[in-house]
């Protein structure tokens, strides 16, 4: 008895020497924690429909760059040629290179028609083995040349002129190269006609420059614009060409992709808004005993409206937060499944998620208030 | 009286059960739209990657090497092979005959044109005259298409006019007509032959160096009628996995029906082979690799999309249930009273949810497949197809989720003690 009226005096003291302010949160609170079964199943919707808001939102903004990365795997998108056919001059590659500054790959090609032991014509190209098996990953390749004097074949070059890869030699502007051959390359292109050796080798062989510089570089089409220009200005004695083929089907996928993305996310973030707004409507139509109970005690109209209002804010700001970091591991996970790159967060998400949750949730607890308000408290305490 | 029960409930609140319905047909509206763009996103991004050009090519089995550098063809003459152009048409006869888009035959010719450079004489270059067909009707059985680079190269873009097939008009590479003094509508002499310039050519490849023209005109030059040097091939083909690797002749039979019969590009390649006598088919790995890890991360990511579009629809159905039976605790005590079971009052409450469940999916159905249709009208201009084979899956979500999404109402109204239920207390 004496706990339980000591209890009762501090209880009795604290609501009187309390501050006014604090009946609204405890109200609040004790609404929570009273009916935390209904509560705790809003703030479930809540969650789950901003956990799927963030995640999808999240993926639209960076699926676009991570499609972007695939399509690099096409090889160059801008060709830089010396003009009329001229070779590039030889601080050419360190420049686009300087240029690109780590946002892209460029590989050298040099090029002359040499012929065979018995005669027959063929191209043959002085490469960087190292920056082409990063560029053009296409290629099938058995084995790369590592050593000077080997040869990388085409394999209907490697059929034509060393069947069984036998050592072989070529002839160029009365020079002889013996080569052997290490691999075979196939592309089902023209590369698979050729002969491919260091530029090293080529350029002591033959004397001739590299006449292309083939580069991928990364990044949206105004930034591979503006890369372009970049390189033209490095490199004012060639001519650079975008590769259309390339850019214009990346561009056309992406686009779709985007739009398709578009559409799916809209549907998605509207189907979550209208579960949260049909919860919570439920919800706070439940408590109208509540609401005509504090009418018929005296409280004003706008008390009421921001008693609701701040209970549902409070309810779609923690739902948000809680959402908002559920998404983000959400997208993080789809986005090493499917991309296997981690989908960096993003925090620009967040604003986005958590004004709309407010939105939603006010609007779900404003639309019943109205509706209840015209009705009087004794007609809703006798539970008609 | 069960029957009677369920039917009254239907018929006396019809505005709840319009709200729960029109959740569930949401739901399933959102569920069926995007079941049927994931499943068919892959074959639409397909069509487009078919923008980056053909996939497959077939050239003559014992051909001698392509010498050629910057769209130069520096091939000593009568050393090449050529396929017979009356053998084109069989690619449409081929067992994905409905996957192959388009192709265009080549034929390259190198030709003199003559230039008057001055006053006091001509000046000659050597270039390369490329044959091929533009937009022609090829008819193969009954069926007719066109096809050409119009179709398989789709980013050459001409400023004039496209020639057509069967003229002797011609396209000039952007390039090469910077140094030739010709526009569109004037003559050219090409070896002694007199054309027309129909249009510049932009490719942003080799074809910028050259003159291209309908291929009987590149036959004709040559003087081998019917010659084709190599045919481009654009299919829509499927990711290659394991089994598209494989050596088809090391194949059990069943598996080597399962790797014919799948649109991979290597089977593609195979049946090209078998369909034009003396060919030699391969896929261009630039483009058939690169596409099918594109389209794999696409379909990836709409199947995941997909996923989280399902449980956003199906958490909007349970809540508008629960929600819905929640405010029916008023009748569960009612009932109870009266002395109905658990079981009783869970079954009509089961069984309504069924019905709803039933109602919206058949009208969800509906209305994802016309959401569905919009969706790919609005952005890849065709229609997306739903398969009439997912509604009953759709259904049995639909019923599943209702069902699941009320049972924890359901209990918990049950479980309820009529007393304090018809007291509206809680």
């Amino acid at each position: 008895m004496r706990v339980i009226s000591a209890s009762a005096q501090k209880l009795s003291a604290s609501r009187t020497t309390g501050p006014h302010s604090s009946m609204f949160v405890r109200m609040l609170v004790r609404a929570a924690v009273l009916r935390r079964g209904r509560a705790a199943a809003a703030l479930f919707a809540m969650i789950v429909a901003a956990a799927v808001t963030t995640a999808v939102l999240d993926l639209y903004a960076d699926a676009q760059a991570k499609l972007r990365n695939e399509f690099r795997n096409y090889g160059a998108n801008i060709i830089l040629v010396g003009k009329d056919g001229d070779a590039l001059p030889a601080e050419a590659l360190a420049q686009v290179e300087s240029r690109l500054n780590g946002r892209g790959i460029a590989a050298p090609f040099a090029l002359v028609v040499a012929s065979t032991s018995d005669g027959k014509p063929v191209v043959v190209v002085g490469t960087d083995f190292g920056r082409v098996r990063q560029l053009d990953r296409w290629w099938s390749v058995t084995n790369w040349p590592s050593e000077p004097h080997q040869a990388l074949m085409g394999v209907r070059a490697a059929t034509a002129i060393s069947p069984q890869m036998r050592p072989f030699s070529l002839t160029f502007a009365g020079k002889k190269l013996e080569l052997a051959a290490t691999g075979t390359v196939r592309t089902g292109a023209a590369e698979d006609n050729r002969v491919y050796i260091s530029l090293p080798d080529f350029v002591a062989w033959t004397g001739v420059q590299p006449s292309t510089v083939e580069v991928a570089a990364s990044g949206t089409p105004e930034e591979i614009e503006a890369a372009m220009r970049d390189l033209s200005q490095a490199v004012p004695s060639a001519e650079i060409r975008p590769v259309r083929q390339i850019m214009e089907g990346e561009a056309r996928v992406l686009g779709k992709t985007r739009a398709t993305l578009f559409a799916a996310s809209a549907l998605i973030v509207l189907t979550a808004a209208l579960c949260v707004l049909s919860t919570l409507m439920g919800w706070v139509f439940d408590r109208r005993k509540d609401f005509a109970m504090m009418k018929a005690l005296g409280a004003s109209g706008r008390l009421l409206n921001g008693f609701f209002a701040a209970e549902a804010a409070s309810l779609g700001a923690v739902g948000a937060l809680i959402g908002y970091v559920v998404g983000i591991g959400l997208a993080a996970w789809i986005g090493r499944v499917n991309f296997h790159a981690s989908i960096a967060p993003r925090f620009s998400v967040l604003p986005v998620v958590m004004v709309a949750s407010i939105v939603v949730t006010l609007l779900a607890a404003i639309i019943p208030i109205l509706l209840l308000r015209r009705v009087q408290p004794a007609v809703i305490l006798r539970g008609e | 009286m069960f029957a009677r029960l369920v039917y009254e409930s239907f018929r006396r609140q019809k505005r709840r059960k319009l709200l729960a319905c029109a959740a569930i047909t949401l739901g399933v509206t959102v569920a069926t739209a995007m079941i049927a763009v994931a499943t068919d996103i892959g074959d639409k991004i397909g069509r487009e990657l078919r923008s980056i050009g053909a996939n497959l090519v077939v050239t003559p089995q014992d051909d001698a090497l392509d010498v050629e550098i910057g769209g130069v063809h520096l091939q000593p003459p009568g050393d090449s092979q050529y396929l017979n152009e009356i053998d084109l048409p069989k690619i449409k006869g081929i067992f994905w005959h409905n996957n192959i888009t388009g192709f265009a035959p080549m034929l390259p010719v190198n030709v003199t044109v003559i230039v008057i450079a001055s006053a006091n004489g001509f000046a000659k270059k050597d270039v390369t005259l490329l044959g091929t067909y533009f937009a022609k009707q090829v008819s193969f059985g009954k069926e007719n298409f066109v096809t050409g680079v119009r179709k398989t190269h789709s980013w050459w873009k001409v400023s004039g006019a496209w020639p057509a097939d069967d003229s002797s008009e011609v396209l000039i590479g952007e390039r090469l007509a910077r140094t030739l003094p010709y526009k569109p509508g004037d003559e050219i002499t090409l070896s002694g032959r007199v054309s027309t310039v129909a249009g510049i050519l932009s490719t942003g490849g080799a074809e910028d160096d050259e003159i291209v023209a309908p291929l009987a005109l590149a036959q004709s030059i040559l003087g081998k009628p019917g010659a084709v040097r190599r045919i481009y091939v654009s299919a829509i083909t499927k990711p290659e996995d394991a089994l598209a690797r494989r050596d088809p002749k090391s194949l059990s039979g069943p598996m080597y029906d399962r790797w014919y019969c799948s649109p991979y590009p290597q089977s593609i390649a195979y049946q090209l082979q078998e369909a034009i006598p003396h060919s030699h088919a391969e896929q261009i790995r630039q483009v058939a690799q690169n596409e099918g890890a594109v389209l794999t991360k696409v379909e990836g990511l709409f199947f995941l999309v997909t996923l989280a579009a399902l449980l956003a629809s199906a958490l909007a159905v349970s809540a508008a249930m629960a929600t819905a039976i929640f405010e029916r605790r008023g009748e569960v005590g009612l009932m109870k009273a009266l002395g109905a079971g658990k079981m009783a009052v869970a079954s009509i409450f089961f069984a309504e949810a069924t019905l709803l469940a039933m109602i919206g999916g058949f009208a969800g159905f509906a209305a994802g497949c016309v959401l569905a249709r919009q969706i790919g009208r609005a952005i890849f201009d065709s229609q997306i197809s739903v398969q009439p084979v997912l509604l009953p899956l759709v259904l049995v979500i639909s019923i599943l989720v209702t069902v699941l999404g009320s049972a924890t109402a359901i209990r918990s109204a049950v479980s309820l003690d009529p007393v304090y239920a018809l007291r509206g207390e809680l």
